[in-house]
Parts: C-alpha cells; structure tokens; sequence
C-alpha cells in the first residue's frame, strides 16, 4: 500500500468532497452541513462546531479513503469510474441508513419521536436526509462520486 | 339529555385538543375522535370526519341517550369526557401519552399512540366503539387484518396502524365495531398506534395503562406548573399555552398555526385555509407569548428551526414552512370531501407561501430582541449575521407593497401595519447593537431608513381628518392590527394618535358582544368576528389606552366565547358566538396570554406600553 498516496488523495478528496457540500448549502440547494453536524456532537456553539467540525470531517474523511484504497488493491486496479462506483454507494449508505439513524448517536440532534419536551436541537435528516431539502440527495451524492473519483484517478501503487 | 350522534360531524366548537408535541387529534363531545394526522401535523389525514361526514372517525359513545360533560384534567391534555346515561355513567379519558426523554431511554414506546379509557363509574353502561380508519384523506389503500380477537392491523403503504383492545373486537368490512357493556368499576383501554421507521410497538394494558396514563398526567402537570403568571385568569392562561404546547412540533421547534385544514371561516362558504404549517409571524409571537411565561427552552429551539428554516431563502424568509423547514406542498383541493358542514373547497397545502408579508420581519426581529435582551437565546456569530440579513432586507424591500398580516388573495397594498413593523425591526436591530448584543450593524442606514419609514406612515397612513392610523397609505380604512402598534413601541399606548385609533377602530370594525372584526372587508366577505383583535383591544386598554378596569371587563367578554374545555378558533360568529375557522388557533390563545399578562403588569403597576 503505497500510504504517501493514500494519506495525499485522501487528503484531498476529502477537501472537494467537503467543500461540493458546503458550496452546495452556501447555494441554497440544501441545508445539510455534515461538518456543522458533526462539530455540534462536541459543542453547542454553532461557530466554533463549524471549525470543530471541519476538522473531523477530514479526519472521516482521510479514515474512509483507506477503505476505497483497500478495495482499489483487492481488485488490483484503481480508475475514475471504479473510484466513482464506489462513492456511489458510500453515499446510498450514508443517504440511506447512517444519516437516518444519527439521532440515535448524535447527543444534540432530536429523533423523529421526541416530544413534547422541547429543547434546541438539530433536526432529524429523515429518510435520505430529505428533512434538509428536496436537492439533499443530490448534492451528497455529488459529493460522493466526486470524493471516489480523485481518489480512483489518483491513488497509485 | 341527547341522543346519540351516531355518523353526524360537531361543530367546530365542540370539539377538544389532544396532542403530544408531534401531532394532534380532535375529539368531540360525543366521544367521535373525528380528526387525526399521523405521524406529523401536516401529514394527510387518516381521522377527517370533520371535513365530510363520510370521512374516518373513532367513536366512543353510550348506546343509549346521556348527557355529556367535558374537562381537561387539570393542569394536562388528557381528556376526560363524562357520559352520564338513565342507568349509570362512564369516564371516558382521551390522551397522547407523553414522558420526558429521559423515561424514553428506559421504557420502548410506540412511534405514535392514543390511548383511549373507559371507566364505568356508577350503574352499568353500554358503550359503542366504532373506528373507520381512512388514510391519507380515504386515497390511501390498505390491507385489514385481524392478528387475533383483540387487535385490528392496517398496513397502508410504508406505516401501519395496529387498534388494540383488552377485549374482542369484531371486524366487519373496512370498520371495526364493537359494544362494551361495562358495570361500576371496570375499565375498557383501547389503543392506537402508528409505525412507518419498524416493527410496531404492543404496550401491554392493566397497569401499563395506568402506567402510560400516570406518567402523561405527571408530565403535563409538571410543564404547565412552570407557568410564571398568577393572576385571575390563570385557567384560561394555562389552557391556552397548554394547547400552544400542542402545536409544537418538538423534533424540530417548529410552531404551527393550528392542527386542522379547512374549517371554514364563513360556514357553507370558501375561506378554507391549511393552517397545519409555521407561519413565521405566528410562531415568533407564540415563542414570545411562551418565553413570557417562561418556558425558555421553547424560545431558544424555535430560534435553532428558524436559522435551520431560513438556510435555503435568505435574507428573504418565507411567509410559512412546514414542521422541517421545507416549503409546504403546493395547494390542492380536495375535489371529493363535501366539507365542514358543506364548507369547500377542502385545501391541502396554502399558496401564501408565495406572497410578501413584511411584517413577518418586523415580528421575528422583535421577539429576537425581547429573548436576547433577557438572555434567552444565544447570539453567536450565525444569529447575529441573520439578524443583519433581515435588517438589510428590510431597507431594501419597506417601501414594497405587500399582502400584510391578513394575506388576502388580492392585489398588494402599502399596508400601514405593515410600515410600522419594518419600522419596528430596524429599530430594535438598532437597539440590540446599542445594548453590545449584535454586532457590524450599519448604523447610519438603518436608522435613515427607520426614519424614513416613520416619517412615510405619518405622512400616507394617518389622517387628521379621521384621527387614526390607516389600514393602507392613502386610505381611511379600520385594521384591527393597528392597535399593536402601542406594544411594537411605536407610540405609546395614551398617546392621542393611538386613542383616535382605537376609537375609530371600535367604531368601525365593533362585532357586538366585545368582538371585532379585522377589517371591514369582514362584514362584507361575510366572515366572523377575529379572535387575536378582540385580545389586542384587551391588552391596548391594558397598556394604557384606557383603564384597567375596562381592559378587564373586555378581556372576561371575551373569555366568554371560549368553548366547553377553555379553545378558541380563530374567529367566532358574532351572533351565535359559534366558533369560526381552524381549530383550536395559536394565534388567538397568544393574543389572550398577552391580554392576560398585559392585564397583570398593570394591575401590577409595572409599565407594558412598550419595548423598554
């Protein structure tokens, strides 16, 4: 495993990956922000989870690439549409079952059943974070071929 | 001592509120649970017998004539209906079970429940339970199956519907019916739940009704007791923010207008509205009406919906969203539902989402200001930069016309109401920059355009000739908001412009019986007398404009006009005093806190006539 690589394009994809999501929410196309989301499981405060947040989502982010690189040497090659493929279906799992069940983990984001206690809470992301706006899917599945396609195009051993 | 009502719809004001911060149900006084949207407010309605008499209904009611009595247990939203029969009577209890988050942790509750209770207290009692469960307005398919002699299973695309008895229930085509003959001292529980994220949740009956039911009675009763007001209308305070607890939508903050669509403003008429949304103005004054009785968690979770809301659309907010911040559905109409007592069309959806109401800015800006000058609400940096946003829109859009706080489907107008929040808004902007709690505020714009504002309203929307504010520059029409003008700060409540004001309003918009209609246009439509302007005259005489003795002989004339259980609709007929519009309305339990609290302040000697 070739880790210089991994630990560049990871590095890497996980900037555009961040930055098509943000760019995304800073064009009204969604509301989800997964860094705020993520910062907001350390802080309540909502400038300093945004910086916070950034900083785990690269981490996440710079974690989950050794995955993609791990499949790239088990199927011995690795392309921008086998990267692509790949973030395809990172972004199914992460539109379809982890975001869904994020209530259960997330200490500052309210389920689907709480009430009627009331305190300021993230909202639930619903069923392909749909909660967000109708654009969510999309934009964290652009996201996601984007992030699969640097590191397919990239990543060599 | 009545028959029994068998498949006839209520009025509207015979009807009772149970919720559980998530949804509602409305229960009548013969025991027809005729309204329910499950699992969201908005959802579509599987309960709808109170839009068409052929629609889905659960009904609980003696098989023989009986008189009804009706009350909340005190201090909660449990439900207790009392039929009393030649030969005995029964305590019927109807209630959402709730708990705190912490006793969820320890106990698996079904995603939705209504549990419904009856006690045969005296004699013996035949009662008849007869559900029609139609989803989805009567549009949706489902599967009916009966799991065993107790339990009726609905599965209707992705959610199912399971009712559950402690005895038989007899299936018979799409409705269950069934007789309980209950002697003194038994108990019947039924239950209905609702499941669309798993498998659904069977909650034994016996002592986990008891349970359930102990647990929701010591959960409203320990809310409702936080309430910092303890004046001579505490029951018609603690009512009405109980049923604003209702109409909160706890997973994300949101406020809603009220839980129903379509009852009609005019019976037999058009003015049928989705109210089943949060509207920005409503719910900023119900959040204040709220933190003014201090449940400031409620303030600080609406101000979190609203950035999380407004992130697709600002610095323009729009008029209302849905319960997750999304725009509503577009307005349909339902062509096959006759309607509340033959009012159509039956809407689902509201297109005034799609008009300008600047007030709204003016409203939000403004209960801001009131919670975080008392510290209720955290202004960090993403508060702070909405805040601005708002303010530069205001510049940017006051002297627009625009379609108020009545959003009447017609042309917009330069409404003076309007006016006076954009003023109201870029006021306290600069107040709270003043106060060090918002920064980068461009001082010298804003207070240009403030004065400029002032300055048009004075010169187009009063007139010396009549001595009042106007409902539009260049006009001499009544607008029953324009009494708010005395609590938004923009004169002061004795000031002579403010009682020529009120003068001209009771003379022209007076409904009779302490009533007032919004504007004239109300005679005309045909439409009822507006419950929120009968509380303002109550809190303006209260804050200044006339004596306390007078703002507290009106506030108990209008209290009068509160159903059996303490509800208001939005409007009530001025001759019957039958209740109008969609039920029960947060607006108008908001305007009857802040009549209330108004009342108490100057009771209190404290001064309420304006922002501070």
């Amino acid at each position: 495993m070739n880790y210089g690589g991994w630990a560049l394009w990871g590095f890497i994809g996980t900037i555009v990956l961040t930055t098509v999501m943000v760019g995304s929410q800073r064009l009204s196309m969604t509301r989800i922000n997964i860094p705020y989301m993520l910062g907001t499981m350390v802080t309540p405060n909502r400038d300093r989870a945004k910086i916070i947040g950034i900083a785990l989502h690269l981490i996440n982010g710079w974690l989950l690439s050794a995955i993609y690189v791990a499949a790239f040497h088990a199927l011995g090659r690795a392309t921008v549409w086998l990267g692509a493929l790949m973030g395809l279906v990172h972004a199914l799992f992460v539109l379809v079952v982890a975001l869904p069940a994020l209530p259960g983990l997330h200490p500052r984001m309210a389920s689907d059943t709480r009430g009627p206690e009331v305190v300021e809470q993230l909202e639930p992301p619903g069923f392909m974070a749909l909660h967000y706006g109708f654009q969510t899917p999309i934009s964290v599945l652009v996201a996601h071929l984007v992030f699969g396609a640097v590191l397919g195009a990239f990543y060599r051993w | 001592m009545g028959p029994p009502n068998g498949r006839v719809p209520s009025p509207i004001d015979d009807y009772a509120l149970i919720g559980d911060g998530r949804s509602a149900a409305l229960v009548s006084k013969n025991g027809s649970m005729d309204w329910l949207c499950w699992p969201r407010f908005d959802s579509d309605a599987a309960l709808w017998r109170l839009l068409d008499p052929e629609g889905g209904f659960w009904r609980l009611e003696p098989t023989t004539s009986y008189r009804v009595e009706r009350r909340y247990e005190a201090g909660t939203n449990v439900l207790a209906t009392t039929f009393s029969t030649a030969d005995g009577s029964a305590r019927l209890l109807d209630w959402m079970p709730v708990a705190s988050e912490r006793a969820k942790r320890e106990i698996l509750l079904p995603e939705r429940e209504i549990l419904r209770v009856v006690d045969c207290t005296r004699g013996s009692v035949e009662v008849e339970l007869e559900l029609s469960l139609r989803p989805g307005f009567g549009e949706q398919r489902c599967r009916i199956r009966q799991p065993s002699a107790q339990s009726v299973q609905f599965e209707c695309g992705r959610s199912a519907w399971l009712l559950r008895a402690d005895r038989p229930l007899n299936l018979s085509g799409r409705t269950v019916r069934t007789r309980l003959s209950l002697h003194a001292g038994e108990r019947a529980a039924l239950s209905l739940t609702h499941g669309e994220d798993g498998p659904l949740v069977h909650v034994p009956f016996g002592d986990r009704t008891q349970q359930a039911l102990d647990r929701s009675l010591a959960w409203w009763r320990a809310w409702s007791a936080r309430a910092r007001y303890d004046g001579p209308y505490r029951d018609a305070v603690i009512r009405s923010v109980l049923a604003l607890k209702c109409m909160t939508f706890a997973p994300s903050g949101a406020i809603i207008a009220a839980p129903t669509t379509s009852l009609p403003e005019l019976l037999g008429g058009p003015l049928n509205w989705d109210y089943r949304y949060c509207w920005v103005r409503d719910a900023a004054l119900t959040v204040r009406a709220l933190y003014d009785l201090g449940y400031d968690e409620d303030a600080s979770a609406f101000v979190g919906w609203l950035l999380h809301a407004t992130r697709l659309t600002r610095p323009e907010i729009r008029v209302l969203y849905d319960v997750y911040g999304r725009p509503p559905e577009h307005e349909r109409q339902l062509a096959g539902l006759a309607g509340h007592q033959g009012s159509r069309p039956v809407r689902v959806g509201n297109a005034a989402v799609s008009q300008l109401q600047l007030d709204s800015y003016g409203e939000l800006i403004h209960a801001s200001f009131e919670l975080a000058r008392r510290g209720a609400i955290r202004m960090d940096g993403e508060v702070q930069r909405l805040l601005r946003d708002l303010g530069e829109f205001v510049c940017a859009h006051w002297d627009e016309p625009d379609h108020g706080i009545w959003e009447p489907r017609s042309r917009p107008r330069e409404y003076t109401h309007s006016k006076a929040l954009c003023w109201a808004a870029l006021d306290r902007l600069l107040d709270l920059n003043a106060r060090g709690l918002i920064d980068r505020v461009p001082r010298d714009r804003f207070t240009q355009h403030r004065d400029r504002i002032r300055d048009s309203i004075e010169r187009r929307g009063y007139s010396p000739r009549i001595a009042s504010y106007t409902q539009a520059f260049d006009d001499e029409g009544a607008d029953a908001s324009l009494l708010q003008l005395a609590w938004y700060g923009y004169r002061r409540a004795s000031d002579p412009q403010m009682l020529g004001t009120h003068r001209f309003i009771r003379d022209r918009l007076d409904a009779g019986g302490g009533l007032l209609y919004r504007y004239e246009q109300s005679r005309t439509d045909g439409e009822g007398a507006f419950g929120i302007c009968s509380f303002w005259a109550a809190e303006y005489l209260a804050a200044g404009g006339g004596t306390a003795a007078e703002a507290q002989a009106l506030l108990e004339r209008v209290l009068g006009y509160a159903n059996d259980v303490g509800l208001f609709a939005e409007e009530m007929d001025p001759i019957t005093g039958q209740a109008l519009g969609n039920f029960p309305q947060a607006f108008t339990h908001v305007g009857l806190i802040g009549a209330a609290l108004a009342l108490e302040a100057r009771l209190k000697g404290s001064d309420l006539e304006s922002h501070p």
